[in-house]
């Protein structure tokens, strides 16, 4: 081998400068720039359907959150409330006395009305009756001045907020064009307002024609008691069933079969749970119908695959070194699953089940058969224990059930409970985050 | 060359503590260590040499049955540890484990304090009664593990937090903590600066005064240096076993002159 010969097989290295880009890392970088910029376009395009999303329920949702309000100053005088109780239409006394009250207010401003009785009552309901219990309640307000705030009928509402128009608006037994007028001078009198309607958090639902009085409390309570079911169930049988598949079972065709079927049932649509849960713990075991504690039964059984599939996936993450660590010191293999394992894979595991409960929040379509939609729960279970068992409803239930309402009114509420609906699964991926943060001590 | 050359080796023969009989294993269709026979004494340092994958740690996984974690690995023949084979049905894998520690070739320690990751063995077989004494042999055990100066301001900090060979010292203090019969130790020293190497050797030479330790090294000087027995694997094969000054200067096998000498592997 000659000089010459060493030099033709091995070309002496091509000089280049660092400072020009040749086209290979041009390429390169290109293909990078563009990668990126897809990656804002696909941002981008999420934050906008978000960003729509949140608007239109915000928007849309707000209504049900407010009220209108006659606010009215109002003195009964001990004369008047003896006279009133000494009439065979006591109430109808109290009423009487009210309205003048309030032509009286409208006078003072300018405004001459006639008052039709049944016009109050459709706008106010029966005020009479309520005027009665607050005094008969405290007769120390007898006498003084006492400021009323009377709710108005949620078609007022609807007036306000532009759902019901003088063009559109069905003459009925609920509210006829002359009371617009009505409404109209109330307004100018200063005497309507607006207020947080407190009732749609804390109440039940109402009947079908009193879309004002509905709430969606009763309903909070019946998903609590259905997630306190599911977690309690599911949180310790998944994990353990996880655990066991992944640290202990042996592998072979049965494991693998079992894993599988695992991973199909998290992808088995929620109504077959639902007909399930009505096959077996209503028909065959005889639980009460459209009680939270079936329902969370159900959502266990659907949640289940969540968790077992989020806990393995989080065992599995865990380097097998640390396992090998623990062995390796005359630990048993529980002890090094529970000592060394299970702690790191906690915040996977803890995300996974809160998704999972989250899921569970929201799902409507398994309650369907087993009776919790449309049933109007008309207020709170009288125990703890009861409120297993008593029946009731649930979130997305009740916003289901007010949405496929006829009256339109309650299509606000359907909004305004999907807000409520929302703020719960915020609250539980906050609690999700802060948990991960906690257990999350990345040595 | 090597220190074997110069230093008067112990050359004595101990009690057995370990005899390996017709060992063979397999990882699925792979045969990763073929019928070999091994007897490793009490009190004394064996070194495991050989090229990488000739099937060392394999091996010294069989001494205390590292490899029943391994679902695809096959062990067959048998292993007595004090006469008793360790692979019979009756043996409980985790209580061999207590007996034979071992060092892994990569740093393993827990994601806990350096307090708790030597704790942890002592306090899982019930060796300490009271705080005091699980302090008492942490320290201890840190001191042996030549590390204790570096860490005992620091003990509640994670020991992951320190370096490779800071690490690796800490996961031999923490496999000596629970005082076991022998030491398993895979390449402890592949991480480690000439001089912790050094003290990790002096450890070692300290620790056969009571128990029996098994070395896997790359090192030829190291093996030299600590180890009073040598085995020689090749392919699976161990092709030669004895005292280490006869191995290092007067090896039967060409292929255990050419490995010493640098030729294979
Ligand atoms: N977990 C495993 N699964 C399958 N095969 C394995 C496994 N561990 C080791 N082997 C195989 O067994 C053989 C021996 O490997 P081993 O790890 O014992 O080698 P080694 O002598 O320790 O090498 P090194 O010096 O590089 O650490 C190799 O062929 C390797 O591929
Ligand atoms: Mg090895």
């Amino acid at each position: 081998m000659t000089d010459a010969t060493l030099h033709d097989g091995q070309p002496a290295p091509r000089k280049s400068s660092l400072h020009q880009l040749d086209a290979l890392t041009k390429k390169r970088n290109a293909a990078e720039s563009r990668f990126k910029a897809y990656g804002i376009v696909a941002i981008l395009i999420g934050l906008f359907f978000l960003v729509v999303l949140t608007v239109t329920i915000v928007r849309s949702g707000i209504p049900a959150f407010t009220q209108t309000v006659v606010a009215v100053e109002f003195t009964l005088t001990q004369e008047q409330f003896d006279d009133a109780e000494s009439k065979l239409m006591k109430t109808g006394a109290y009423q009487d006395y009210f309205i003048a009250a309030m032509e009286g207010k409208l006078a003072e401003r300018g405004i001459e009305m006639d008052f039709d009785p049944a016009a109050i009552e459709r706008l106010l309901g029966k005020i009479g009756s309520n005027l009665r219990e607050h005094y008969r309640a405290n007769p120390g307000d007898l006498g003084r001045p006492v400021s009323f705030e009377l709710s108005a009928s949620s078609r007022v509402d609807g007036y306000f907020n532009g759902r019901v128009t003088r063009d559109t608006l069905v003459e009925s037994r609920f509210l006829m064009l002359s009371d617009l007028d009505l409404v109209d001078a109330l307004s100018d009198a200063g005497l309507l307002k607006q207020a947080f309607n407190w009732n749609f958090i804390t109440g039940a639902d109402s009947g079908v024609d009193n879309p004002g009085g509905a709430g969606i409390g009763a309903s909070v309570v019946g998903s609590f008691f259905m997630m306190l079911v599911v977690l309690v169930l599911s949180l310790p049988i998944g994990v353990a069933a996880s655990i066991y598949l992944e640290e202990f079972a042996p592998k072979n065709r049965f494991t693998d079969l079992i894993e599988v079927n695992i991973s199909n049932l998290a992808a088995v649509p929620s109504i077959v749970f639902g007909i399930l849960g009505l096959a077996v713990f209503i028909q065959f075991m005889h639980l009460p119908q459209s009680a939270p504690l079936v329902g969370g039964l159900v959502l266990t059984l659907m949640t289940l695959p969540t968790i077992i599939i989020s806990t393995r996936a989080s065992l599995k993450a865990v380097p097998p070194s640390i396992r090998d660590a623990a062995l390796g010191v005359g630990a048993s293999k529980m002890q090094a699953v529970f000592h060394h394992v299970l702690p790191l894979a906690m915040p996977g595991i803890l995300t996974g089940t809160i998704i999972g409960l989250a899921q569970a929040l929201g799902e409507t379509a398994p309650l369907l058969l087993i009776g919790m939609v449309g049933f109007v729960a008309r207020g709170y279970p009288d125990g703890f224990l009861d409120g297993f068992v008593e029946p009731n409803s649930a979130m997305p239930a009740q916003i289901y059930t007010w949405a496929a309402r006829s009256d339109v009114a309650f299509y606000d509420k359907a909004w305004g409970g999907i807000i409520v609906l929302l703020v719960f699964l915020l609250a539980m991926n906050f609690v999700a985050i802060v948990l991960r943060r906690r257990f999350e001590r990345r040595w | 060359m090597y220190d074997a050359l110069h230093r008067q080796k112990e050359v004595d023969v101990n009690e057995i503590k370990i005899a390996a009989r017709g060992v063979q294993v397999h990882y699925g269709d792979n045969h990763a260590i073929k019928d070999v026979d091994v007897d490793i004494e009490d009190k004394t340092v064996t070194a495991f040499i050989g090229p990488s994958g000739c099937g060392k740690s394999t091996f010294l996984r069989c001494l205390n049955r590292m490899n029943d974690t391994i679902p695809i690995c096959r062990v067959e023949g048998s292993i007595l540890l004090d006469g008793e084979d360790i692979y019979d049905k009756r043996v409980d894998p985790v209580q061999l484990r207590a007996k034979v520690g071992m060092v892994f070739q990569k740093p393993n320690p827990f994601p806990k304090s350096i307090y708790d990751n030597i704790a942890y063995g002592p306090r899982i077989h019930g060796m300490a009664r009271n705080k005091a004494e699980l302090d008492e042999i942490v320290e201890r055990a840190l001191r042996r593990g030549a590390i204790w100066e570096e860490v005992k301001d620091r003990l509640n900090a994670p020991g992951t937090g320190l370096s490779g060979g800071q690490q690796q010292r800490l996961c031999i203090a923490r496999a000596i903590a629970t005082e076991p019969e022998v030491l398993l130790m895979d390449e402890p020293c592949s991480a480690l600066d000439p001089i912790a190497t050094a003290q990790v050797e002096e450890l070692i030479d300290e620790l056969r005064e009571n128990y029996s330790v098994v070395i896997v090294t790359h090192s030829m000087q190291q093996a030299a240096r600590v180890s009073q027995r040598t085995a020689f694997f090749h392919l699976g094969n161990l092709v030669e076993f004895g005292d280490t000054s006869t191995i290092f200067t007067n090896p039967e096998d060409p292929r255990t002159e050419s490995y010493i000498t640098g030729r294979i592997g």
